[in-house]
This record gives structure tokens, C-alpha cells and sequence, in this order.
């Protein structure tokens, strides 16, 4: 299991040097960076001093190995509006989305598993047409379309919520139901489909020839299984809940990255822009690293696999 | 015909080539069985017609401003008139030929895009499948930074970079979205060569190509356009979302403020989101009961467990 975990230890480290060699080359896409971020009304002056000061005058390959040494130190560089390090910026806004996202996960897991698990014993039936019909819901609907939807209905018709902002206790209701509408749906879907396919393995009818309780063989047998089959994609769900806020952070103004990713683009502030996409990656990265680190630890095929 | 002639034993029936009207047949039987289907292919067929015939669908021109007729709502409330079915915007904007030209935009990406990632990914799985060991470790390499780096996230910041034309927006989508399909084309092609039927074929000497084209190719239609499908939905929504966004993104920096208008939008003109988005939300469920049902007809693996 060491060499197991050690590999994808590995592995992550390449992945996360690679993320970084394509955002240093993604900025200079258009060959010139100056031209990006500074206006093109600018005079010629301006332009080469903000050339100068930032170092895009020296050869590409200096740029890119302080680009990698400064990202080794933690070292993001320097957002052009803030006139501060790009990581401070970052991690004062980070607990707002991690927040967001753990609490929209929180409400996709409780919500979808129960019925998701309700299907599954009982396909066809009433309960299952019903789940599915909101799974199928979930899955179809986007989530900035639901997050409109919900913001007509519960801020501007009724007046319960707010629509904006993070200034309530209560702020984060709409917009992490928005965030976990694409999570429901999936979740529903796989739950459902992997009791379906568990309750008719050998062991189950095991169980029950042995007289275990239909509770007992719920519980011990096809919820662990099924919650295997469930952490690869909940964690993927994760990592796209904390990067794949952009939308839902911008339309609810909620003060975390995806805002911040916005207001950078608004603003064409490029070294935070790079820095951000490092940093969603990162969790990418890091999710994926945790989902085989959990699964080395829970799933004795691969624990005591070689 | 019952009991008039002796059927001829099992598999040295005469092969009839099957005509057009008996393979349309055969496919509506199959949506005619899955009501879901049906409703997607329906939904699908609706939204390729209004794309097509958009100039003679819509009432007005989409860009066309009427300030005298602006904020005007749907047409069957106080004020509204049958000039603009679904009511107009700020600048007397017709919603409704919006949604309209809107299909076509949406459309074109999705197809285009697909096309472009499904040529890219169905290459690159093709070669990393076929070829093996450094080749594959590379490409497998290259698909998992790709995927390492959040679609949205890429997608945003290169059209900020690149600039948001149709053209760009469908190059960002294929060449984004393409290590899925690569990802998907190597897993199938490595299944596929294991199995029985590719064996016997290597055993009585088809060549490399032989195999590529008569056997594995074929097999790869079914699973790479269901994912189609379900490419085509995401990006229908990904893009109407990018556009949106990136035009609040616009307004608000153009007003110095963030976030604080969409309530106040919300609230005088409701239906300046209501149906634009009830649109996309039907797009993207016509996609999805599409791909729910290609997935099931298309591997027959599958159709027992929805049965």
C-alpha cells in the first residue's frame, strides 16, 4: 500500500507541474501578454515600462523558471489592481467557497442517498418514479438557470432570503441549493443504480438465506458497497462544486474565488487570473489524491493489492 | 403463414438488405418503447427546426432595438401584445426571437464542438489504444493534466484571453472537452481488442487496418455518440452560461457595481430570465432523455437493466 500511495504521491506532483507549465503558456497564448493587460490606448512609454517592471522583456525560459521557482516557494506572483501577493488575496477569499461548497455537498448527499437508496429496494414503484423524476430534474437543469429561478422566487416574490452577498447566517441557503442541484441528480442516479446492482450479488442472497434482517443486510452489506461505488464521484462533485462556482458566485455575489475569478477577468488582472487557475487545479488535484488515498484505506482489494 | 412452410434453420436465412423505411421502422418501434426518448428526439427534432428556419420563426430581428416598445411583458399579461410573444427588454429587444436566433447559436456551438472533440479525443484514443506502452503513457498523460485543470475554469479564462467570437468559443469547447472522448475511445478500443471476435480475426490474418476499420471502429459509434450527447447538453448550457456571464460581467463593470442589479432586474422584468432559461433547461433535458436513450439502444449490455 506504501508503493501504491507513494506512486499517486507522485504522480499528483507531475500533474501539478504540468498545471503549471500550461497556465505560464495559456496567458501568452496571444504571443504577447503586454498587449493583454495593459490598454491598447496606452502609450508606447507605458507599455514598455510595464514590460520592463514585470520582466516580460527577458527571454521566455528565465520568465518561466522564476515563474516555477516563485510557485515552489508559494509564490503565486502580484495582482496588478490589488497591488497585493495573489495568495494573500486568495486564501482571504478561500473560506467562502469552501465553505459554500462543503455546505452544497452537504445538502446534495443528504438529500439525493435517501432517495437514491428508497429507489433502488423498491425499483418501480411510486417512490422510485417520483426519485427519478427529480434525479432526472437535477441533472437536466443548470444550475445559473436554477439559481435565477430561485432568486425570483425566494428574494424577489416572497422576500424570505437574500439574493445577494454572504451578510446573513442565512445568505448561503440560495445559493448552495443552486450549487447542488447537478450533485442531486447524479447522486440519485448512481445510488440507485449501484443498490440496484448490489442487491443482486451472491453475497447479499447470502445474507438473507442466513435470515439477517432486511435492516441488517441494508445497512451492513449494501450501503458500504454502495458508498464505494459513491466517494470516487462525490469527491469529483467536490472539486467541481469549488471551482465550478464561477457562475453561481457571480450571480449571487458571494465573496469566494469564482467572484474573484470574474472580477479579475472584468478587470483583465492576469496575474491573479493565473494564480486562480492554479489554485482550482490544486483542488483538482488534491481530491483526486484523497479519493485514492481513501480508497487504498477502505477497499481491501487495493489494500492489500500490490 | 402459420405451419405453411418449414423454417429454414437457424442462421441460413436469406439475408435481405434492410431498405430505409424498415430501419426508420425499426428506430421508431425503439422510441415508440421509451416514451423518455421519444420526448428528447421530439424536443430535439423542435429545437434543430427552429435553428434552421430561425429568420422565418421569428417575429423580429434579434439585435433590433424598439425603445418605444421596450420592457414590455409576455403578451398575455396587462400591457403585453402579440408583437412580442414573450415581452422585450431594456432596449425593446424581442425575447422571443432572441430565444429563437438564440437556438441557433447554441446549437452550432454544441455540434461544431462536439465534432472537434470527438475528432480530436477518437485520434488520440485511437493511437494511444492501438499503439501501447510510451505512446499510451504519453497521451493518457497529456488527457489527465487536461482534465486536472477545471473545464469552466479553461473555458472562461481563454475566451477572456482569446476573445469571445462563435468561432473562438467552438475551438475553446472541442479542444477543452476532447480528452473526455480520448479517455472514453482508449477504454473502449483496449475492451474491444480483448475480445473474442477480434482474436479470431487476428487469428486468420486480418491485417492492423482491417481490424481497425471492420471491427473496432464500428463498436466505437455507439458508446462515443451517446457521450456525444451528453457533450452537446453540457455545452449548450456552458455556453448560454459563458455568454450571460460574461455580458453581466460586461454591464456591471460598465455600472461599477457587482451583483446588487440582478435582484432589481429580476423584480421589473421577470421575464428577461423566466423564458431564456426555461429554454436552455429544455435543450438540456431534450440532450439528456436523447443520450439516456441512445446509451440504452446502443449497447445492448445496458437495455436488460432498465427493462
Amino acid at each position: 500500500m506504501q508503493r501504491y500511495l507513494l506512486s499517486r504521491l507522485v504522480q499528483s506532483f507531475l500533474l501539478l507541474l504540468g498545471v503549471l507549465i500550461v497556465v505560464f503558456f495559456m496567458i501568452r497564448l496571444t504571443g504577447d501578454p503586454v498587449s493583454l493587460m495593459v490598454p491598447k490606448e496606452a502609450p508606447a512609454e507605458v507599455r514598455e515600462a510595464f514590460r520592463e517592471a514585470n520582466g516580460f522583456n527577458r527571454p521566455l525560459y528565465a520568465q518561466f523558471f522564476e515563474y516555477l521557482l516563485n510557485a515552489f516557494q508559494l509564490d503565486l506572483g502580484h495582482s496588478l489592481k490589488f497591488r497585493q501577493s495573489n495568495l494573500s488575496i486568495i486564501m482571504e477569499r478561500l473560506p467562502s467557497t469552501v465553505y459554500l461548497a462543503t455546505i452544497s455537498l452537504f445538502l446534495a448527499i443528504v438529500i439525493a442517498v435517501p432517495i437514491g437508496i428508497i429507489g433502488g429496494f423498491n425499483p418501480g414503484s411510486a417512490a422510485d418514479t417520483v426519485g427519478r423524476a427529480f434525479g432526472l430534474f437535477g441533472q437536466t437543469i443548470p444550475g445559473f438557470v436554477f439559481a435565477l429561478y430561485l432568486i425570483l422566487i425566494f428574494a424577489v416574490r416572497l422576500g424570505w432570503l437574500p439574493s445577494f452577498g454572504r451578510d446573513f447566517w442565512y445568505s448561503v441557503i440560495l445559493p448552495a441549493t443552486a450549487l447542488s442541484i447537478g450533485g442531486i441528480g447524479q447522486f440519485v442516479r448512481l445510488t440507485r443504480s449501484a443498490v440496484l446492482e448490489i442487491r443482486n450479488e451472491d453475497y447479499i442472497r447470502t445474507a438473507r438465506s442466513k435470515g439477517l434482517s432486511k435492516m441488517a443486510i441494508g445497512a451492513r452489506h449494501v450501503a458500504r458497497n454502495a458508498a464505494l461505488a459513491l466517494i470516487s464521484v462525490v469527491t469529483v462533485q467536490y472539486s467541481y462544486m469549488l471551482g465550478g462556482s464561477i457562475y453561481i458566485e457571480s450571480i449571487f455575489a458571494w465573496p469566494g474565488l469564482g467572484n474573484l475569478l470574474q472580477g479579475a477577468i472584468v478587470d483583465r488582472d492576469f496575474p491573479l487570473i493565473q494564480a486562480l487557475a492554479i489554485v482550482f487545479s490544486f483542488f483538482v488535484v488534491t481530491l483526486n489524491l484523497l479519493t485514492d488515498v481513501i480508497y487504498a484505506v477502505i477497499d481491501p482489494r487495493i489494500r492489500y493489492g500490490s | 403463414m402459420a405451419g405453411t412452410t418449414t423454417p429454414p434453420a437457424v442462421g441460413m436465412e436469406e439475408y435481405v438488405e434492410p431498405t430505409w423505411g424498415s430501419k426508420l421502422a425499426y428506430v421508431w418501434r425503439l422510441l415508440w418503447r421509451d416514451k423518455g426518448g421519444l420526448l428528447g428526439m421530439i424536443l430535439f427534432l423542435l429545437m434543430v427546426i427552429t435553428a434552421v428556419f430561425a429568420p422565418i420563426i421569428a417575429p423580429h430581428d434579434p439585435l433590433e432595438q424598439n425603445l418605444r416598445d421596450s420592457k414590455l411583458p409576455p403578451a398575455w399579461y396587462e400591457g403585453g401584445n402579440w408583437d412580442y410573444p414573450l415581452g422585450t427588454d431594456r432596449l425593446g429587444k424581442d425575447i422571443f426571437s432572441r430565444i429563437v436566433y438564440g437556438t441557433r447559436v447554441s446549437l452550432t456551438v454544441a455540434v461544431f464542438g462536439v465534432l472537434i472533440a470527438g475528432g480530436l479525443g477518437l485520434l488520440a484514443g485511437l493511437v494511444a489504444g492501438f499503439m501501447g506502452g510510451k505512446v499510451d503513457g504519453a497521451i493518457m498523460a497529456g488527457v489527465n493534466l487536461w482534465l486536472a485543470i477545471p473545464y469552466l475554469v479553461f473555458v472562461v479564462v481563454i475566451a477572456s484571453i482569446l476573445g469571445r467570437s462563435l468561432f473562438n468559443v467552438i475551438l475553446i469547447f472541442g479542444i477543452t472537452d476532447s480528452p473526455i472522448f480520448a479517455r472514453v475511445t482508449r477504454g473502449e478500443v483496449l475492451r474491444i481488442r480483448q475480445s473474442g471476435y477480434v482474436e479470431s480475426a487476428i487469428s486468420v490474418g486480418a491485417s492492423t487496418s482491417r481490424i481497425m476499420f471492420d471491427h473496432i471502429l464500428p463498436n466505437l459509434i455507439g458508446p462515443l455518440i451517446t457521450l456525444a450527447t451528453f457533450e452537446m447538453s453540457a455545452m449548450i448550457f456552458y455556453e448560454a452560461g459563458l455568454s450571460s456571464w460574461a455580458e453581466r460581467a460586461a454591464h456591471w463593470c460598465q455600472l461599477g457595481q457587482h451583483g446588487r442589479s440582478l435582484p432589481s432586474i429580476l423584480a421589473k422584468l421577470p421575464w428577461m430570465v423566466i423564458y431564456p432559461g426555461l429554454a436552455i433547461a429544455i435543450a438540456s433535458l431534450a440532450m439528456n432523455l436523447l443520450g439516456d436513450w441512445l446509451r440504452d439502444v446502443l449497447d445492448p449490455r445496458l437495455r436488460r437493466s432498465r427493462a
